[in-house]
């Protein structure tokens, strides 16, 4: 799995569409897009070398805001499209983005296999813990008290899923999480995300103004992990149990084997449609 | 003498029924004789009772008969699963070990002549040789199969075994060879003057899976599934050995999702699945028609709705397949109309689906899938037109803007100055997302006009026989159609039979207002519908779109029994009177 190493020269900018995003003022997310366009600059990666996968919600509508191939497909089935974009193509750089709701919930099956499977791509989560798209839900991420979406009164009811911790488990050889306030931090860990052979993941923690205005406190909050990154997974796994979800960096880059087709069996050796045609002769 | 001969091997599970019933279709074909081999199984994984259905004879065969000449039955375990799917008459043969106790009253009923085939004697006496291919030796050698062919697939089918296994099969063989017993005098089939060249062996799964890597399928992502798991069992080393990949998804939600990522990675596509999978990957389907991504679907159904009977036929995914879409979502579907045809089907679909930038679904069925038929080699068609591929450096390129055909120039991520998103949701002609009814209405009826106005050319509909009672039929219930008419045509009777292999879009190939099936029906007064489905899905679906002649009658009922070819026959009535 080589992504191809053209450097180029172009300005962030130059990875926009001139397509306006539906985003509220204030989202999270701008800052996710800018810094992954100023990381695309920084790697010097040929906008036609690269595609932005991804499903459905509000961060979900982040390809057609790129000027780089893209693709905007269904809730949940972002990791799909993309893992099968990386097996037929292992020349482009690969990255899925998506929200919180699009990737743990509806999507949660594909985000497991896509961690065990560590194709060499890179995988956005903005994670604003709500459903925004739909004006306001409980996602997978949401706190359990959270009363404020009428679908769920009394508040979601159950532990907020750990998408960090999860990963690691699942798999996923680089791991990391970083704060829509900090763009030059999203953009140095997005730039060693697609650099890392293997599967990357990086929750972006995005607040959304709209519908969880509380998450402006969230600045106040967050602080860097207070160790550097490990390759051990078993050392991400007990950092991420012990922390609160607030602390930001890369918390794991370690090295495995990516999946690739599989190249046994007793006709693999037939090269040709004829050879293998020859074995159905009668 | 009679020109087909058809045979049914039932025991239990592990006794070997299968195995026996490759070196009887194998060793007939060696001695020249085409065939088709069939199995049915129960739910078991192991240890489950199981049936192999063959015919043999001096041509190519396309369906079971409509009775079985001999039942050899290695023991008698659960055969009341498998009695009404053997039918007998008062000259079959019923050959089994009265060690292995009484005929039950379940075959006894049929009516049938009883045999012995002291089957663990004979196997004790070699040896202690495997009984499945003692019963093997003794049908071969009955036929007038010469030892040196059946030793010879023995060989071929139990050499990686290695030797003991494989000594002890050939001496079970002979043994059943010598055992032969007399009421099977005349059971040998007209020997054949020569081995007929170029005749292939292979199932309609393995068909299916050949017309994938023909029409130029590279990738395929798949969720393991009965009855279609065989045919990603035989991609799997092949895809790797032509350069491509085969992905075992979590899921069929993944499967159809990573096909189309592959695909608009400019590879074409394949999944295949069953009922349950097709049911989940609807949503993945009309994603690849809003976003014009060719991939093609194998359905290789089996009898439903939920889990239903996974091992057995019906052809019931019809509904699903036509209009299981959400929105207005014109797309592709096809039908093999034998066993052989997969391959020629699945390949045009590849050819059709990457042509007009839409999604093919191929319906093919158990009865298909698993269907192993020695036939004459299906031919390769070499279409012309491909995926009709953006050029670089385009000033505004506009990925869903298109000409005449309505076919727009799709363009492959890596190639410079073409970037674009694919997009699910509506869109205006460059691709991004729009709700007006503008862009919604020109798109709809551009992803419809091309469609509808492509030419298909020969291959739409199966049309054969004239005259003005026909019978109209899809899928794996050709071939006994097919035979039906044959007999019918025998007696002086025109039939014409007409089976459309492309089913979608229904009204394809218009003339003056006359659909391709509609035209096909041109002068015909009299219309017998044949399909295994107990809602009659065909037949509304003929009515739902064609005119069809007043005088319309319908043979259908549900899997897993297969209709035969006397009981389109009797269902013609006095219509074939005439």
């Amino acid at each position: 799995m080589s992504t191809v190493e053209t450097a180029i020269t172009l300005a962030p900018k130059q990875y926009k569409s001139d397509v306006k995003p539906v985003w509220c003022p204030g989202c999270g997310h701008f800052a996710v897009l800018n810094a992954m366009t100023k990381a695309f600059s920084a790697l010097g990666l040929p906008p036609e070398q690269v595609a932005v996968v991804s499903g459905i919600g509000c961060s979900s509508r982040v390809p057609a805001y790129t000027s780089v191939y893209g693709f905007h497909g269904l809730h949940g089935r972002a990791l799909a499209v993309g893992t099968g974009l990386k097996v037929a193509r292992p020349d482009l750089t690969v990255v899925v983005a998506g929200g919180d709701g699009d990737g743990f919930s509806i999507g949660g099956n594909h985000f497991l296999h896509a961690c065990r499977r560590n194709l060499d791509m890179t995988y956005v989560v903005m994670d604003n813990e709500v459903y925004g798209m739909t004006k306001g839900q409980a996602s997978p991420t949401t706190a359990a008290d959270w009363s404020a979406s009428k679908l769920t009164p009394g508040g979601p009811g159950m532990r907020p899923f750990q998408p960090a911790s999860i990963a690691v488990a699942a798999g996923a050889t680089f791991v990391a999480r970083c704060f829509s306030g900090q763009p030059n931090e999203i953009a140095r860990v997005l730039v060693e995300a697609v650099r890392h052979p293997g599967f990357s993941f990086v929750q972006a923690l995005s607040p959304c103004p709209t519908f969880c205005p509380e998450q402006k406190e969230w600045k106040h909050v967050v602080r860097p992990f207070d160790a550097e990154p490990t390759d051990d997974p078993a050392e991400a796994s007990r950092r991420l149990q012990a922390d609160d979800g607030m602390s930001t960096g890369i918390v794991l880059a370690a090295r495995r084997p990516s999946w690739a087709p599989s190249s046994g069996g007793a006709s693999a050796s037939a090269t040709t449609i004829e050879a293998i045609e020859a074995e159905i002769e009668a | 003498m009679r020109s087909t001969l058809s045979i049914a091997l039932t025991g239990s599970g592990g006794a070997g029924v299968v195995t026996a019933g490759r070196v009887l279709l194998d060793a007939a074909t060696r001695a020249g004789w085409y065939g088709l081999l069939r199995r049915s199984s129960g739910p078991q994984i192991r240890g489950g009772e199981s049936a192999a259905l063959l015919r043999l004879g001096a041509h190519p065969v396309d369906c079971l008969d409509d009775h079985f000449d001999v039942l050899v039955a290695l023991d008698w375990g659960n055969i009341e699963r498998f009695a009404d799917e053997i039918p007998l008459v008062a000259t079959s043969l019923v050959l089994s070990d009265p060690s292995a106790g009484a005929v039950p009253a379940a075959i006894a009923a049929k009516g049938a002549q009883h045999v012995a085939l002291p089957l663990r004697e004979l196997a004790t006496a070699a040896e202690r040789a495997p009984e499945n291919m003692v019963a093997a030796g003794a049908l071969c050698a009955a036929l007038g199969v010469d030892a040196e062919h059946v030793e010879a697939c023995i060989e071929a089918l139990l050499g990686r075994k290695g030797g003991d296994a494989l000594t002890a099969a050939v001496r079970g063989a002979r043994a059943g060879a010598a055992g032969v017993p007399a009421a099977c005098a005349d059971l040998a089939l007209p020997a054949m003057a020569t081995r007929p060249a170029h005749r292939w062996a292979l199932s309609g799964n393995e068909a299916a899976g050949l017309g994938a890597l023909r029409g130029g399928v590279r990738f395929v992502a798949a969720y393991p599934i009965t009855p279609a798991s065989e045919l990603l069992e035989w991609l799997a080393p092949r895809l790797t050995g032509l350069g491509g990949a085969l992905v075992q998804a979590e899921d069929e939600l993944a499967s159809i999702n990573m096909c189309l990522g592959a695909s608009y990675g400019g590879v074409p596509s394949l999944t295949a699945t069953s009922g349950p999978g097709l049911a989940l990957m609807t949503e993945g389907l009309g994603l690849a028609v809003a976003g014009e991504i060719p991939v093609v679907v194998v359905d290789v159904m089996r009898g439903g709705p939920s889990t239903g009977i996974p091992t057995k036929s019906e052809q019931t995914d019809l509904d699903i397949a036509l209009n299981g879409l959400h929105g207005d979502a014109p797309h592709l579907v096809l039908a093999p109309v034998s066993v052989a045809d997969c391959a020629f089907t699945t390949q045009w679909a590849v050819h059709l689906a990457e042509t007009l930038q839409a999604p093919a679904i191929v319906l093919s069925d158990q009865a298909l899938g698993q269907t192993r038929v020695v036939t004459e080699r299906p031919a390769d068609v070499a279409f012309l037109t491909r995926r009709r591929v953006a050029s670089p450096d385009q000033a505004e390129y506009r990925r869903y803007a298109a000409g005449g055909d309505g076919i727009a120039a799709m363009a492959v991520p890596g190639t410079p100055g073409t970037t674009y998103t694919a997009e699910g949701l509506e869109h205006d002609e460059r691709g991004t997302p729009s709700s007006s009814s503008g862009h919604h209405a020109r798109q709809l009826a551009r992803r419809t006009d091309k469609l509808d106005r492509h030419d298909y050319g020969p291959w739409a509909t199966l049309v054969e026989g004239d005259g003005d009672t026909a019978i109209v039929t899809w899928g794996s219930t050709c071939g006994a159609v097919r035979e039906a008419a044959a007999r019918e045509r025998a007696r002086g009777r025109a039939v014409r039979v007409v089976a459309p292999r492309l089913l979608a879009p229904a009204r394809h190939g218009e003339v003056d207002g006359a659909s391709a099936l509609e035209r096909a029906l041109d002068g015909v007064e009299r219309v017998l519908v044949v399909e295994q489905s107990h809602s009659r899905q065909f037949h509304r679906y003929l009515r739902a779109w064609h005119d069809l002649p007043r005088q319309v009658r319908c043979l259908a009922r549900p899997g897993p029994l297969p209709i035969a070819p006397e009981e389109v026959r009797a269902a013609l009535g006095d219509w074939s009177q005439r």
